[in-house]
């Protein structure tokens, strides 16, 4: 049920107006002729990679077959395929806050790092907590650590000008520094050689297993609980209808006595505590239960920093559509390791199928409401202009 | 022979689609949207359990077929054992491309001189930086029924001492390591890479003229420290009155930055160059420009300057993977660990022809390899 | 140790380093604040200067012209500028999240592209320095200004280029018109959509100039090369409040405080675990930076709105 209230919350009062939740926003049509255009998207998308596929010399059927079979084909693969959403379901239900607060946040890597920071550095300083208490108390330090990285650059936007693209961008770095740091100093394991990772953590912390056999752990319920806490935040308290507001209208909620500044903020701290949580989930609900830096950050965070703010948008900035898009997504790069281990084709492709993924359905979009308005008028409903606006905005003039 | 039933096909096509059609969910406002979506939710859920169903079927038929497969392969095992000439299964995890004239491709080099000679059966996955990737195609090949499964990278550790547990009739290899984990059914695999760096120091400390040498380098740890401490201890025991000038950028893949690295060693008097990692491709670019002699290391690195590599130390990966595969065809699975040096001949300096090097230079380079293969010199590198 | 930093020749090194990392910036973001100023943000900078970068790398190794490859990458830059203006123009979509489709498919194509057709890390021929007459003899000032490449200068020539064209040309009026109040702009009838699709093509353009350069002068491709430095280009677009000199100075304090790092520790001054701190220095600086000036100069008022007559 809370699905159908949700789609109908998201709609934004005033299409005309800048708001960031616009961007995905259609006009309503019947579900099938509503779908022709974005499937038509995705297949032209697949179509794409069928032709790279064939440039590779492999035949695309059998490399989809096998994208597809690693990804959803059986218990196990759709267990990998959860695990790999979990980070970009976590960052993208960040990014549905902050981006619906009119705040781009890029800072997704950073504040994955720095939530895994914290959390590890709690579990290595108190490992012999009963494990009913260590493990809600990691997740929490991974959220405060993200809150904090998420924090910083919010504060700066909101008092002292600083645009919060610039100060994403600059604190990934500093994050990913900071970490290499860590892994070289502080927090590296002893050991003959040394490699930059941290001593494996306490087996009281690991996020338990679910039952069924597969690697699926906890860490994946909890991102689809944050999913449905970030979806309730926004649409359902007050505090989320003034985030909302704000990024909605920034001068007019001014006006109205919102404090706007105090909401970027706030924003930007819900949005990185959620990212601090997946790089938290990383560490303990990874194969190795321990942070590993070596050969680059990236080869912690997966990038998911990014690919979170992909999922996010397909999920029209809504917390609960972020959690299929995710699980696309998720599968896309699961099974790219599939079509590599099998046909030898490089994962590059995936990583390049994504991005067309991506630019043909957002492409397409403005496709869809003319159909809709098509059919609308072959149906005799009146035409409203107005639903036309397809706002491609992620953000309004907040400066 | 990999395992894929039809069902399995058909349940991950639905799901796919039934993800298709949910990321591209629309959200809409009109007054009717409310049914639409409620009836959308409701397909979702018959979907869903039709999923589930077909799904289950899908496992039990997986299921059946792993037992079967496990019991031919465990079948195929014993054959092995009985009589040569069986292809081994190697499966080969790695960081970066398996061209990448380095880490990588100087184990996958060394799996191509063994696989001439023995009956192998090879599956790479390279370029798995995310080490939660490699962790799921450790997994993989191991389910899959692989002899051997090589987790080519440092950082693949972790996961490794907790996967190999669960498959004790598959045998894993890590490097560069020194740690089993205790564990009977792990090899570790590591290099002695502080040796070819003293011999190019050696070298390279005879070579300059300015008395500065530069290195470029990632990150102080692992084999990197290793080998940039053995060149800086080799120029040292050549010519204490050369200054060795390291810069580690913080970096394994900033490309500009190691090359912009390199132009500031030489800016401060460097005459000579080195640096390991994947990134030094960077910097072998400078000293090409600058005419500059240039040392490598992990693999051949002649293709990157014909005119300026000197020396490269070679990591000849055989040596472990033959004395590996023999233990492993005589039962044992892991528990021990390997190390390159020039005494085995897994360690190798091979020199650029087109390089014209001193006689003397050669020579004492000659020298110090003999004296670290008998043991009568040390590289003075503790860690 | 100190003593060898505070030495003429190593201020004079550092400075030149600095401009020479500061190049494939200064290009990149000079080429988004001009897109910007029109309403349209680009976040796949990154993703078209490796494809900029792979195209000039790959004719330069095929073809040894340079001057080819520079076309190549431009011409590339160019199409993917098409690509980019078809989409989020003409089709109205998300600019945040069509940029970001741009990067993915940079990054992954360039990278498919680079394991097929080249596999093994090939070097090309650095970008050959060019000493400008006479100017490049003046003590210090000749080694940091006027002994580089020719697309270091170009760089920094398009700033002034760049500021003209916004700032005292009919197109620049349109341009800040369409970027500040669209719907003004087509009443007088200003087109926005063509105007925005010549800054989004130009934008790009520029993008893959920049991979262009950064491949011309370290001489190698390899799998995402340019690590970071099209989101930094963004990054320095506000740190220049979208004007080309302020995007200058980011460019130039980005790469001169990184350029200063390497020298620290080439110098042994800094070493071991600190130096990973210190390479934090440039992404604090610039934050820093930036809070103590701090021009609150507003973006664009129509950035990242597309235009839609129909709408207005």
């Amino acid at each position: 049920m809370t699905t159908t209230e949700a789609v109908h919350e998201d709609a934004p009062s005033d299409p005309d107006s800048g708001g960031v939740g616009g961007s995905f926003a259609f006009a309503a049509v019947k579900p099938l002729a509503g779908l022709v255009v974005p499937v038509c998207a995705v297949a032209a998308a697949l179509a794409v990679g069928s032709v790279m596929l064939l440039a590779l010399g492999t035949n695309p059927l059998r490399g989809y077959a096998a994208l597809i079979d690693g990804a959803f084909g059986g218990w196990d693969a759709l267990a990998d395929t959860s695990i790999k959403a979990m980070p970009l379901l976590l960052v993208g239900v960040g990014i549905c806050i902050a981006f619906r607060a009119g705040v781009i946040n890029i800072g997704g890597e950073g504040q994955i790092i720095a939530g895994a920071i914290l959390s590890t550095s709690l579990a290595l300083t108190i490992p012999d907590t009963p494990r009913i208490i260590l493990v809600p108390l990691v997740l929490i330090a991974g959220a405060v650590g993200g809150g904090i990285w998420g924090t910083i650059p919010g504060a700066l936007k909101a008092y002292a000008g600083v645009s919060e693209i610039l100060a994403t961008i600059m604190m990934n770095i500093i994050a990913a520094q900071f970490l290499s740091f860590l892994l070289q100093d502080l927090l590296i394991e002893e050991g003959a050689i040394k490699i930059q990772q941290t001593e494996r953590v306490d087996a009281n912390s690991h996020l338990p297993l679910l039952p069924g056999g597969t690697r699926l752990h906890l860490g994946v319920l909890i991102a689809i609980l944050v999913a449905v806490l970030g979806y309730l935040l926004l649409f359902r308290t007050s505090l989320g209808m003034r985030l909302r507001s704000v990024g909605h209208n920034p001068h007019a909620s001014k006006y109205a006595g919102m404090a706007v500044n105090r909401s970027i903020v706030q924003a930007m701290a819900f949005s990185g505590a959620c990212a601090g949580v997946a790089g938290a989930i990383l560490v303990f609900g990874s194969e190795s239960h321990r942070l590993i830096g070596e050969g680059g950050a990236s080869a912690f965070t997966q990038s998911a920093g990014f690919n979170g703010i992909v999922a996010a948008l397909f999920g029209a900035l809504h917390p609960l559509w972020t959690i299929p898009a995710s699980f696309f997504f998720g599968g896309m790069l699961t099974g790219g390791i599939q079509l590599q281990q099998e046909l030898q084709v490089p994962a590059a492709l995936i990583v390049a199928l994504n991005g067309v993924v991506v630019i043909f359905v957002v492409g397409s979009l403005k496709l869809r409401t003319r159909v809709n308005r098509w059919v609308e008028r072959h149906e005799g409903a009146p035409v409203q202009p107005h639903k036309d606006v397809v706002d491609g905005g992620v953000m309004s003039g907040v400066e | 022979m990999r395992i894929r039933t039809t069902p399995k096909t058909a349940v991950a096509l639905v799901a796919g689609l039934a993800l298709v059609a949910g990321a591209c969910g629309s959200d809409d406002d009109s007054s009717d949207s409310a049914d639409d979506a409620e009836e959308a939710v409701d397909e979702a859920e018959e979907t869903l359990d039709s999923v589930a169903d077909e799904a289950e079927e899908a496992v039990d038929t997986a299921v059946d077929d792993t037992e079967e497969a496990t019991e031919n392969s465990a079948a195929e095992e014993t054959d092995e054992a009985a009589g040569d000439g069986e292809t081994i299964r190697v499966g080969i995890v790695a960081p970066s491309a398996s061209n990448d004239l380095a880490f990588t491709q100087s184990m996958v080099d060394s799996v191509e001189r063994v696989e001439a000679e023995r009956d192998l059966e090879v599956a790479i996955t390279d370029g798995t930086f995310v080490v939660e990737d490699a962790a799921a195609a450790i997994r993989g090949y191991a389910e899959d029924g692989f002899d051997l499964v090589i987790a080519h990278g440092s950082q693949y550790g972790g996961p490794l001492e907790e996967i190999a547990p669960d498959f004790p009739e598959v045998s894993f290899a890590w490097g560069t390591s020194v740690d089993t984990f205790g564990l009977d059914n792990v090899y570790a695999y590591t290099t002695n890479a502080d040796l070819g760096g003293y011999v190019n120091g050696v070298m390279a400390a005879q070579l300059t003229e300015s008395d500065v040498i530069g290195v470029v380098g990632p990150v102080e740890v692992g084999d990197a420290k290793l080998y940039v401490d053995g060149f800086s201890n080799g120029v040292a025991a050549t010519n204490p009155d050369v200054t060795v000038n390291v810069n580690y950028i913080e970096s394994f893949s900033d490309v500009a930055l190691a090359s912009e690295a390199a132009t500031s060693l030489v800016a401060n008097g460097a005459d000579i160059l080195t640096g390991t990692a994947q990134m030094v491709v960077g910097a072998t670019g400078v000293a090409t420009e600058s005419g500059l002699p240039w040392f490598g290391t992990q693999s051949n690195q002649t293709p990157l300057g014909e005119d300026i590599v000197v020396a490269s130390q070679v990591y000849h990966w055989e040596i472990v993977l033959n004395q590996m595969l023999d233990s492993l065809e005589g039962g044992t699975l892991g528990g021990e660990t390997y190390t390159l040096t020039f005494e085995n001949g897994g360690l190798e300096m091979e020199y650029n022809d087109a390089f014209e090097l001193d006689e003397a230079v050669r020579a004492s380079a000659d020298e110090a390899v003999a004296g670290l293969t008998d043991g009568s010199l040390t590289t003075g590198v503790t860690e | 140790m100190w003593s060898d930093f505070f030495t003429v020749s190593v201020f004079v090194a550092t400075l030149a380093s600095g401009i020479r990392l500061a190049t494939p910036f200064l290009l990149a973001a000079l080429g988004e604040a001009v897109g910007q100023r029109s309403g349209v943000l680009n976040l796949g900078v990154e993703g078209v200067m490796l494809i900029g970068a792979f195209a000039a790398y790959f004719t330069k190794l095929k073809t040894e012209s340079t001057v080819l490859a520079v076309l190549v990458a431009l011409g590339v830059g160019a199409v993917m500028g098409l690509i980019y203006a078809f989409v989020t123009v003409i089709m109205q979509a998300a600019q945040g999240i069509s940029g970001i489709g741009i990067y993915l498919f940079g990054l992954g194509f360039t990278d498919l592209l680079f394991q097929k057709q080249v596999g093994t890390p090939q070097p090309i021929p650095k970008l050959a320095k060019v000493e400008i007459p006479l100017l490049s003899d003046i003590p210090w000032i000749g080694e940091i200004f006027f002994q580089h490449n020719l697309l270091v200068y170009l760089a920094f020539l398009l700033v002034p280029v760049a500021w003209f064209m916004i700032n005292k040309t009919t197109f620049g009026l349109n341009i800040r018109a369409v970027g500040e109040t669209p719907e003004a702009a087509d009443t007088l009838g200003v087109s926005v959509n063509l105007t925005r699709t010549f800054t989004i093509v130009i934008g790009n353009t520029m993008a893959g100039l920049a991979g262009a350069a950064l491949a011309l002068e370290v001489g190698i491709f390899q799998q995402n090369l340019t690590a970071g430095q099209g989101f930094i280009a963004i990054a320095l677009v506000y740190f220049g409040a979208w004007r080309p000199v302020g995007v200058m100075s980011g460019a130039l304090l980005f790469g001169i405080v990184s350029a200063t790092v390497l020298t620290l520790k080439t110098l042994g001054i800094v070493e071991g675990a600190a130096s990973s701190l210190l390479a934090m220095a440039p992404a604090i600086l610039t934050i820093v930076v930036l809070v103590v000036v701090s021009r609150r100069i507003a973006a664009p008022a129509a950035l990242t709105r597309p235009f839609d007559r129909a709408a207005s």
